[in-house]
Formats: C-alpha cells, structure tokens, sequence
C-alpha cells in the first residue's frame, strides 16, 4: 500500500469518527443554548448526562429497546432539567453553584444506581449503524452505500442519532429565529423586564427552555451509553457535558457556531486518537490534551464575537427595578 | 419588629444544618428505595467517623485537603470569581511537589526540602489558576470553562509525566512499567501526630493510663500510630491566615469589594482585573498547597489515575458554602465532609450501599444551600421595605419603596 493511499485512508477514518463523536456535544449544546438564550446558565448538563446514559442504558438492558431507552433518558433529563429550574428560576439559587451541585448529584447517583442495579460492565445492542445494503448482504462487502468510495465512507454508516443530532441545528435555528417562540427566549434572555412588560411569561419561557435542555443532555447521554458505546460504566461521560457548555460560549450561542464548534472540537479528538492507533512518535497523553487546549485558545481569539444573553444568570421577579 | 429581627440571624445560621438535615432526608429516602435500613446507615456513618481513633484520624486527614481547597474557593468565590479548577489546580501542585521532593529530598536538608515543596506545590496551583485568571481579565474568557479545560489538561500532563520523565525508576529496571513516581524521601514526610507527641514526651498508650471510652480514642488519636499528620495544623493555620488577610487587610477588603460590586469598586479605584486574576490565583494556590500536602503527609508519592485529586475540587466548592464562604466557618464544614466521606467507606461495608451515595449527598447539600439562601435574601428585601417606609413618613405611605438588586446582595 502506497502513502497517499494511507493518508486518504486515515483521513477518511478521521471525519467518519470526527462527525461520530460530535453527536452527544450537539445534543447537549443545543439544549444548553436554548436554556441560557433564556438567561439560565446550566452547569449541571454532566450531571444530567450521566442520569440519562444510565436511565437510558438500563431500559435498554432491560428490555431489548433502545427506542424505550431513548425515551426513559430524555424524560430522566427533562426531570432533572425541571428541578434545575424550580432551583433557579422560583428558588433563585446562583446558577453556576447550582449546576456543580446537579453535577455531583448526577455523578453520585449514576453510579449509585449502576453499582446497585447492575454491579459490572455490561453490554447491549444500542441504535444500529445504517448502512443501506442490497438486502442479504454485509456492511464492507463492497454491496453497501456506506461503502461508496469517500462518501458513503465518511458520511453513511452511522446510526439514526448521529442523523438526528445535524438534522436537528437547522431546525434550531429556524425555532430560535423565525418563531414567535424563539423571539420569547431571546427577549427573556436580553432583557427580561421588557419582555415581562409586554405581556411574556418570563418564569415560563425559563422553565421550557431549562427543562428542554435537561431533556437534550438525557438524550446526549443516551447517545452515548445506547448509540456510540453501547456501554455503561461510572463516569462515563467524563468531562463531555462541561465541554459542550463551553461550546455554546464557543458557538457565541448560535446552532451554527455550536455545529462548527463542536466538529473543530470533535475533529481534533478524532485526530489524536488516529494518531494513537497508527502509533506516531507524539505521546498520546499530550494529544489527548489538544481539544481541550484549542478550546481555551478560540475562546481567547479577540475576533468579532456575539455578547452573551444579557441577562444570564440574573434571576428575575416582578417588580424588581 | 425588633423581636423578629433578633430570630432571624439565629435562623440564618441554622439554614445549613437544615440544608444539610433535608439532604440526609432525601439520602434516607435513596436509602430506603435501595433496601437498606437508612438509620443503621447514617449510625454507621457516624460512628465510622467519629467514634474511634482510626475513624477521627481519617476523617482528619480527609478534612486537611477539604479545609485547604474550600479556603481557596471562599477567596474566589468572594470575589464573585468561580473557581472550578481547584482539581486541576491539585493536580499540579503534587506534581511539583512530588518532583522537587523526589529530585533534593537526598540532598538538601530534608526540613528546608519540605517547606519548599510547600511552597513551589501552591505556587505551581497558582500559576495553574492565574492563567485563567488573566485569560478572565485581558481576554473575557468565561473562568468557569477555561478553568475546566486547565482541570483536563493537568490530568492528561500528569499522566505524560508519569509514564514518563517522573516515572519511578525502579518500574522502568524491574520492567513493569507501571506508571507512578518514585516514593519521596521518607525525611521530607509531613511528621505524623504520633511522631509530634513522641518528640513531646507522651510515650505511654492509652492502656497504661488507663483511659476507657471516648477519652481513649481521643488520646490514641494524637499519641497512638494513625494516619493523622500534621498537614491539618498547617491548613488551620491558613484559615486564620485567610481570615486575616479577608478582613484584616486592604488585599483583602478590595477583593471583597469586587465581589460585592465591581462597578463600585471601579469607581472607588480599585483595580478590579488585577483583583480578579489575585483571588484566582490564590485560590489555586491554596489548592496547590493542598497537593504538596497530600503528597507529603499521606500519599508520598503520585500514582495514576491520579486520584490523589479524589474529587477534592468540587467537594472544597461544598465546604467553601457551607461555611457560609467564611475562612473559619470552612473549619468545621471540612471536619463534617471529611468525616461523611470517611462514613460513607464505613456505611457501604455496614449496610452494602456504594459509598458513591456521598457523592450525591454532597450535590444535594449544595442544591438545599443555594435554594435556601431565598429567605435571608428575601428578608434583606423586607428590611429594605421597612426601612424605607419608616424615612419616608407620612409623605407617601401607600407606595412601599421597592427592593434594589444591590439590597438583595
């Protein structure tokens, strides 16, 4: 095998894996931008993940579906997203603290349950990979779409959660700019009092859009523990719903942004861990490093950036000012 | 009125013990769903923490690294600058503290090697958090996800380091290659309690005196071999430390006020990035210390998955607010997590529920904390209310004056 060859491979290999690990980032991210458009900061996405890749992988375990999974994570999170908004948006608890203490609660439960629910690593048949063959066939077998020369290698073989996470950033978009709906979350994240005066349920719009983000980290979670992995174990997020808060920052907190964040980041990740399984002469601990260190680097680029909601993190109450 | 006022500060000091009493409730109800009998949990919870020499040194030696941590983020967090690289920040401080021992523990007088590694570990933990700091002041870099990121990459050059150039050269000639450091010299220890009371001159046993019960324990706990090390004196020390420098120094009072009101402070001259980037950094230093005393007084030497962090960065969030971010409130909130960390290995071997349950208690104290904070604010409004009536007279009865966002702080 020639040189060239290698390097079409492994670039092949490293946008079929990079678009891959995107998915949970983009489920989180999205659901995370809607909540703070709306002025609520959720640093508790980790801790919610972690309830619906656990919640998710247990149905999933249980019952053969992972459709039932999906469902079980997404309400999970949506619960955990509705008591991250009683906490904030009626009890008007500092979000930043909060979040931490939804982290941990996620962290400790998650693990609770999975040491007392299952006890060891386990596995289950999550979403399949859609490869579009001529029926009675193989993926690889030469008789697949997936396996159409470039393309179908980066772009086809994935499974529907990974499709659902990219179909879902325009979709995003047109609801955050082209709704009546979405100009509510943005009037209640810019400027609360004004949206109040004219007639917008502030502590409404609040409640939808931090239950929804709960909701998107269950789903983000799932993706993991019945799409990508098919595994539980502690932990297992690790790290991965902190950074998708960062990619709304990244993303200036539009879907776009987050999408092209969250392939940069994703991108990267995917290169490193090529880099490990060809064996390059760069440690792999100090690769492993890069994504994180790119992600402080482009939120220090002075370049033309939104302004964050205005209103983040400030609670509101009627008659204030 | 009068009378109200005076209840209220009572309530107001009682908040976190009741915080703390609705997430045990909550613990017990996770306890009961589990099968297990929640009051032979939190008994044996409480008497594996408290109720032995073993158990208290334990839970020292927990508290020390909890109590430094949570001095750190009461700095920051007093500010309004939110630490959550305190992990990270650990992380290195060990790191350095490790190597420095390793390298001139032989060499240089071992005392002198100590308090450096003191020192160097909070220096590298405040280098590690003024990055972000400065990143916050020159840049607009959110702190709160800069230093989450500087938390990943500390563990990720931790485990470089230890595969690597710090790894223990004696793995790499028996060929096993496991990656931690090599143990650092036992003259640069922390000394332990029992080494400090020996050299005082208590060399009976709490048998030869003839101590039963709780008085026995107590006396084995500094006299008697335990893990308890002098590290815990060192952390006291800084709390007092903190609070002098918080309330007794000019420092301190303009890092308050940036946290109190940074457009106030602006105009009262206070050069509030540079403030910024200070608590930050001290934070992290504070952190730092608390690695080297890891390292020295218990670990004495840095292994993977570098657990010598154990979580400690968030759980110093926990004791930071418990104490109502007050350096010496920090004191007794760290002997309490201290001691429910230590419970928790002791009610998972009683009852058989994973001691993760205390990872999630913790997430629940915070979220009871910050949820019950409404009424002390909510009452701050009121006095407002009341206040304002009682100057405006009889001008303007009707129209009570409204609450300021600055009162409710």
């Amino acid at each position: 095998m020639s040189e060239e060859i290698t390097l079409v491979a492994i670039m092949i290999g490293v946008a079929h894996s990079g678009i891959r690990l995107a998915t949970p980032y983009l489920y989180a991210a999205i659901g995370e931008m809607f909540a703070q458009r709306s002025g609520v900061l959720n640093l508790g996405v980790e801790g919610m993940m972690l309830m619906g890749a656990f919640s998710g992988f247990y149905a999933t375990f249980q019952t053969g579906s992972p459709l039932l999974g999906l469902v079980v994570a997404a309400l999970v999170g949506a619960l955990m997203g509705l008591a991250m908004a009683f906490v904030t948006v009626t009890l008007h608890a500092e979000q930043g603290i909060s979040g931490i203490g939804f982290y941990l609660f996620g962290l400790g439960a998650s693990s609770l349950l999975f040491k007392v629910m299952l006890g060891s690593v386990e596995g289950v048949t999550g979403f399949r990979s859609i490869h579009l063959c001529v029926p009675g066939t193989e993926a690889g077998s030469g008789s697949c779409l997936s396996d159409v020369p470039v393309f179908g290698e980066i772009f086809l073989g994935h499974n529907i959660l990974v499709y659902l996470a990219f179909g879902l950033i325009p979709v995003a978009w047109w609801f955050l700019n082209k709704t009546g709906w979405g100009l509510n979350i943005r009037a209640v994240g810019q400027n609360p009092e004004a949206a109040d005066t004219l007639g917008v349920n502030v502590s409404r719009v609040r409640y939808a859009t931090t239950t929804f983000g709960g909701l998107m980290a269950g789903v983000a979670g799932a993706s993991l523990s019945i799409a990508l992995l098919n595994i539980f174990q502690e932990n297992l997020t690790n790290g991965l719903g902190f950074i998708a808060v960062a990619l709304v920052y990244f993303g200036s907190w539009s879907p776009w942004g987050i999408l092209a964040g969250a392939m940069l980041f994703s991108l990267v990740n995917a290169l490193q861990l090529w880099v490990q399984v060809l064996g390059l002469n760069i440690p792999s601990d100090l690769a492993v490093m890069m994504p994180y260190l790119l992600t402080i680097i482009v939120l220090a680029v002075p370049f033309k950036r939104a302004r964050q909601p205005a209103a983040l993190t400030r609670p509101f109450e009627r008659g204030e000012n | 009125m009068k009378r109200r006022f005076a209840v209220a500060p009572i309530v107001d000091a009682l908040l976190p013990l009741l915080a703390v009493v609705g997430a045990l409730l909550v613990g017990a109800v996770i306890l009961a769903l589990l099968g297990a009998n929640p009051v032979e949990a939190y008994k044996a919870m409480f008497y594996g923490a408290f109720a032995n020499k073993n158990g208290l040194a334990d839970t020292l030696v927990k508290a020390t690294p909890l109590l430094l941590v949570g001095l750190g983020i009461v700095i920051a967090f007093r500010a309004k600058v939110i630490n959550i690289g305190a992990e990270g920040q650990l992380i290195v401080g060990s790191l350095l503290a490790t190597y420095l021992a390793v390298e001139l523990g032989e060499t240089w007088p071992p005392i002198l090697v100590a308090i450096l590694c003191l020192i160097f570990g909070a220096f590298a933990g405040g280098i590690w958090a003024g990055i972000p700091g400065i990143l916050k002041a020159r840049l607009n870099v959110n702190e709160i996800l800069s230093t989450i990121m500087m938390n990943a990459i500390a563990v990720q050059i931790g485990f470089f380091l230890l595969r690597g150039p710090m790894i223990d050269p004696a793995e790499v000639a028996a060929g096993t290659n496991i990656p931690h450091s090599a143990r650092t010299p036992k003259i640069t220890d922390l000394p332990r309690f029992t080494d400090t009371a020996k050299s005082l001159g208590f060399t009976e046993s709490s048998s030869d005196l003839g101590l039963t019960g709780f008085d026995k324990e107590l006396y084995g706990l500094f006299v008697e071999p335990t893990r308890a090390h002098i590290g815990l004196v060192i952390a006291l020390l800084m709390a007092v430390a903190v609070y002098v420098l918080l309330w007794r120094t000019t420092i301190g009072y303009r890092i308050r006020a940036v946290g109190l009101n940074p457009n106030a402070a602006r105009y009262a001259g206070i050069n509030v990035p540079r403030y910024m980037v200070l608590s930050l950094s001290l934070s992290g230093a504070f952190a730092g210390l608390a690695g080297a005393v890891e390292i020295l007084g218990l670990h004495h030497r840095m292994f993977e998955p570098l657990s010598v962090s154990a979580g400690y960065g968030f759980s110093g969030i926990v004791v930071a607010l418990f104490g109502k971010l007050h350096p010496l409130g920090a004191i007794p909130s760290a002997i309490l997590f201290g001691g429910l960390l230590v419970g928790g290995d002791k009610m998972q071997r009683a009852v058989q529920v994973p001691q993760v349950l205390v990872t999630a208690l913790m997430g629940l104290i915070i979220l009871f904390v910050v949820s019950s904070d409404i009424w002390s604010r909510r009452r701050a409004a009121r006095r407002v209310i009341v206040e304002r009536d009682d100057t405006a007279g009889d001008d303007n009865p009707t129209t009570p004056a409204k609450p300021t966002a600055e009162a409710t702080l």
